[in-house]
């Protein structure tokens, strides 16, 4: 019998700043149409692990597979051709540019139109751009400047722009970072539709435990830099360890307090 | 031997002036994010003043009495020009900042010639160091050695002035973060009033010690501010080591470079800068920039394409425009003609400038190539105007894409520093390389073929290539790579996202702004029958940038509205007066402090408050978008 591989496969990923460890031997792996939680506390590696996926930052040493495909240190552009589709932590959006033409220059890039001098932009792949609008609930705001938008819609026309290549996997750093928990609740449901119905791969990396336990169906826990945990929301809510990173270390701190004042 | 030896001393002397001034302009940078266009005029007030100072003051106390003087008065004139013009655009983007010193410029350079004369003034030799000391057979001017001495000497008291100094402390840490130190309780007006003055003491001085080694002469700012943009982009903008180190590094290959390439020495400090640039875009000693502020602001109305009611107008516009020759004699239609070539040249500008969000302040070269390979073509070749016409734009293609290809590699100030370090360069190389260039003789008897020679023909030509060049630059701000382009102005980090090389659709960008350039020069170089090195001089550049703010910078097209207006209203002005310089640099703070969005921007505004009831505001002026990072 044999196996294909894994949507993304990622074995001993490890990154050093001087003398501290961000990142130390991470491996784990994604398949299609699940939706992957990475959890921590602050300073746990999440985001310097997240940029390592798609050439954002460049790993000292570890893998990257893409259905076997190795795409350790390839720049963002040619991850992204590959079909990775990334949101950020902080929107990143063309700020000058309507909500339609945003998705147009995604699509244009995808057609490979990139140095086409004459043709027409504002027609090109509008029935794409409007279907990818009407998917994450932004019809109505096409022809809107994007500086106007409100934070939780930029959120929702990035998604839009991630998707625009039709991506097998996406990385989305804190998702809904910035929201209200209303807009929380509704774009995380959007996206694990899409996710279901397209059977695309999701990782993302998140602080709210609700949106987390609600919708993952895997969740990973990095602290300082090593992974102490995976499995299901279930297994990880029972988990010793995690409950010691998340809720011990407070009792730690007071602990250690009190033996100094103590002393 | 010893002749090495002394030239690499003089190369040290040298790079003393160089390192003050530069010193001074990073100073400024680090705490103000303003690059000082103006430092060169405040390094030539402080040649000019010294010398005057010294003239009256007699001995050696009056000599260096005169020089410390001279560079504290002009402090005092950078303290006043900070308080009343750079306090009013600190918020402003960088390309505004850089147009407003560089209008201070044009004043001081019109000035200095009202107040001190047109003359080169030959300054006293300093008391002490009058001789020169024997060396295995070569003098060395004593002078020499004490500037050599001075180098590191100020290098160390500005050490020690920026680690041991409570000011110091609080340069550094609003150099690292301004916004936190004001958020801490530290007066930050007064902080960049006196970071500006230190700055402007250390150009000044750089300035006053030159008076024993050189003559004091009105273009010498134009001259050190492309070395120092050069030595700041090598060194890294922000610091002084990097200043020091590159300031020497620029004066040993002049010293040495004019005995390897007599005439065109200024090649081989191009190249290491190039090589530099390609290893560590930020400088040997220069941090990485964070992700740059948007530049263009944020547009209020989206752009598109032009209504069918627009497109009308537009060609109404046209047809009366070339109806012109039916009413209008000679001197107007040749007139009419500099404008058309204007426009072209704007709206070269334009599209990378508005689209790309790349400044260039060295437009011109390309400007001025196009006019070289006509005069190339037509002269050396002897080909027919059409084929001239058709290949002569070339030269200034290839000198965009040789130019462009590092250019592109940089962004907000360092592009601007460095597209006007490689236009200077040109310059030099048509003003220097006498045997191809003719040097300051141009290249004359260029004249239009007979079925373009009449002002009537040739102003219909000149029209309609301009009408051809500004649709055909609209119909490509609309095209997918318009679109691209505007994705790489607006967000690197997305544009890289979602698949786009960057610097390639800017190095693209970039080649057809240059090669549109050169079609304007090669018309430029037909209509005035000549082609001189003046074609791409600094001048040329700003007026292209002076014509897209004055335009509109956040508009599609406003930049043929700025020329229009901008080459009538200037061919007008020196006609009137000899004082061009002088009205045109106030003229440009004006545009930049009261009128930043430009006339057709106003005109948009005007429009669309009319619409709306509540008014947009102006975004260009208001705070950039603070990024949260």
């Amino acid at each position: 019998m044999s196996v294909a591989p894994p949507l993304l496969a990622v074995e001993g990923l490890t990154k050093s700043y001087g003398g501290i460890h961000a990142v130390r031997g991470v491996s784990f792996s994604l398949r299609a149409g699940e939706i992957l939680a990475l959890i921590g506390p602050n300073g746990a590696g999440k985001s310097t692990c997240f940029d390592m996926l798609n050439g954002q930052n460049m790993p000292d040493s570890g893998h990257v597979r893409l259905l076997g495909e190795e795409i350790t240190g390839r720049k963002p552009r040619e991850v992204w051709r590959l079909g990775v589709g990334r949101t950020f932590q902080i929107t990143a959006t063309f700020a000058t540019m309507t909500v339609r033409e945003n998705v147009q220059v995604a699509l244009i890039s995808h057609g490979k139109q990139l140095f086409n001098l004459f043709g027409s932009a504002p027609k090109f792949d509008r029935d794409e751009a409007g279907r990818l609008l009407e998917l994450v609930g932004m019809s109505g705001y096409a022809d809107r400047p994007c500086g106007e938008l409100a934070y939780g819609d930029l959120k929702r026309l990035e998604l839009a722009v991630a998707l625009a290549n039709q991506p097998k996997l996406l990385l989305m750093d804190e998702p809904t970072a910035g929201m209200a928990p209303r807009e929380r609740v509704e774009l995380m449901r959007l996206t694990a539709r899409i996710a279901r119905e397209k059977s695309i791969g999701v990782l993302f990396t998140e602080h709210d435990m609700d949106v987390v336990f609600e919708h993952a169906d895997r969740i990973l826990v990095l602290n300082r830099g090593t992974l102490i945990a995976e499995g299901s929301p279930a297994d990880v809510r029972g988990n010793p360890q995690v409950q010691a990173v998340y809720l011990g270390e407070g009792l730690v701190y007071d602990s250690r307090h009190r033996e100094g004042a103590s002393a | 031997m010893a002749f090495y030896v002394v030239q690499f001393l003089t190369g040290l002397a040298s790079a003393a002036s160089l390192f003050l001034v530069a010193s001074g302009l990073s100073i400024i940078f680090g705490v103000t994010r303003i690059v000082n266009f103006a430092h060169g005029a405040f390094y030539m007030i402080g040649a000019y003043i010294a010398f005057t100072l010294t003239e009256r003051l007699s001995g050696a106390f009056g000599f260096w009495g005169g020089i410390v003087l001279a560079a504290l008065a002009v402090a005092l004139i950078g303290v006043i020009v900070e308080m009343v013009l750079l306090r009013r655009i600190y918020h402003a983007p960088e390309l505004f900042q850089l147009l407003a010193t560089f209008g201070l410029t044009l004043m001081v350079e019109d000035l200095v010639v009202l107040i001190w004369g047109p003359d080169d003034l030959v300054g006293r030799r300093a008391p002490g160091f009058k001789g020169a000391i024997d060396f295995f057979g070569q003098n060395i001017p004593s002078y020499d050695l004490f500037l050599i001495v001075l180098g590191p000497v100020v290098l160390g008291i500005l050490w020690l002035l920026f680690q041991r100094t409570r000011w110091g402390v609080l340069v550094r840490a609003a150099t690292q973060d301004r916004d936190m130190v004001a958020a801490l309780g530290v007066n930050q007006k007064w902080l960049f009033t006196s970071v500006f003055a230190v700055g402007v003491f250390l150009a000044a001085l750089g300035g006053a010690l030159q008076i024993p080694r050189d003559a004091v002469h009105h273009a010498m700012d134009l001259r050190i501010i492309v070395e120092v943009f050069v030595v700041v982009v090598i060194g890294g903008l922000g610091s002084i080591v990097g200043a020091f180190v590159a300031a020497v590094l620029v004066s040993e290959l002049n010293a040495f470079g004019i005995l390897i390439f007599p005439k065109i020495s200024i090649i081989l400090v191009f190249l290491v800068m190039a090589v530099v640039l390609i290893v560590r875009p930020w400088g040997l000693f220069g941090k990485p920039e964070a992700a740059a502020r948007k530049t263009p602001g944020l547009t209020v109305n989206p752009w598109r394409p032009l209504t069918s009611n627009e497109r009308l107008m537009a060609l109404a516009a046209l047809i009366v425009a070339a109806l012109l020759p039916l009413f209008a004699g000679n001197y107007l239609l040749t007139v009419g003609s500099e404008i058309a070539i204007f426009v072209i040249f704007a709206v070269s500008l334009h599209f990378l400038m508005s689209v790309g969000g790349l400044a260039s302040f060295g437009h011109a070269a390309y400007f001025g190539l196009g006019a070289y390979g006509i005069a190339f073509l037509a002269k050396m070749a002897g080909l027919p105007m059409i084929v001239c016409l058709l290949l002569g734009p070339l030269l200034g293609c290839m000198g965009a894409a040789v130019f462009g290809f590092f250019a592109v590699q940089l962004s907000g100030v360092y592009f601007a520093m460095l597209t006007l370090a490689f236009a200077q360069i040109v310059w030099s190389i048509a003003f220097q390389w006498v045997n191809v260039t003719g040097g300051d003789n141009g290249i004359l008897g260029l004249w239009p073929s007979s079925w373009a020679a009449s002002p009537s023909r040739f102003y219909w030509l000149a029209l309609g290539v301009a009408a051809l060049v500004t649709v055909a630059l609209r119909a490509m701000v609309f095209s997918p790579f318009g679109y691209a382009l505007r994705a790489t102005r607006d967000s690197g980090l997305r544009s890289e996202a979602i698949g786009i090389d960057a610097k390639r659709i800017q190095w693209t960008a970039f080649v057809i702004a240059g090669t549109t350039a050169g079609i304007g020069g090669a018309l430029f170089a037909y209509l005035k029958g000549s082609v001189f090195p003046d074609n791409l001089g600094i001048s040329l550049s700003v007026d292209a940038l002076v014509m897209v703010l004055l335009g509109g910078v956040e508009t599609v097209s406003g930049a043929v509205i700025g020329a229009i207006v901008y080459k009538a209203l200037n061919i007008w002005l020196v006609s009137q007066t000899d004082l061009s310089k002088l009205v045109l640099g106030g003229f440009i703070m004006l545009i930049v402090v009261v009128f930043p969005k430009g006339i057709v921007g106003m005109l948009e505004m005007l429009a669309q408050r009319r619409k709306k009831a509540s008014p947009p505001g102006s975004p260009l002026l208001a705070k950039p978008i603070e990024s949260a990072e």
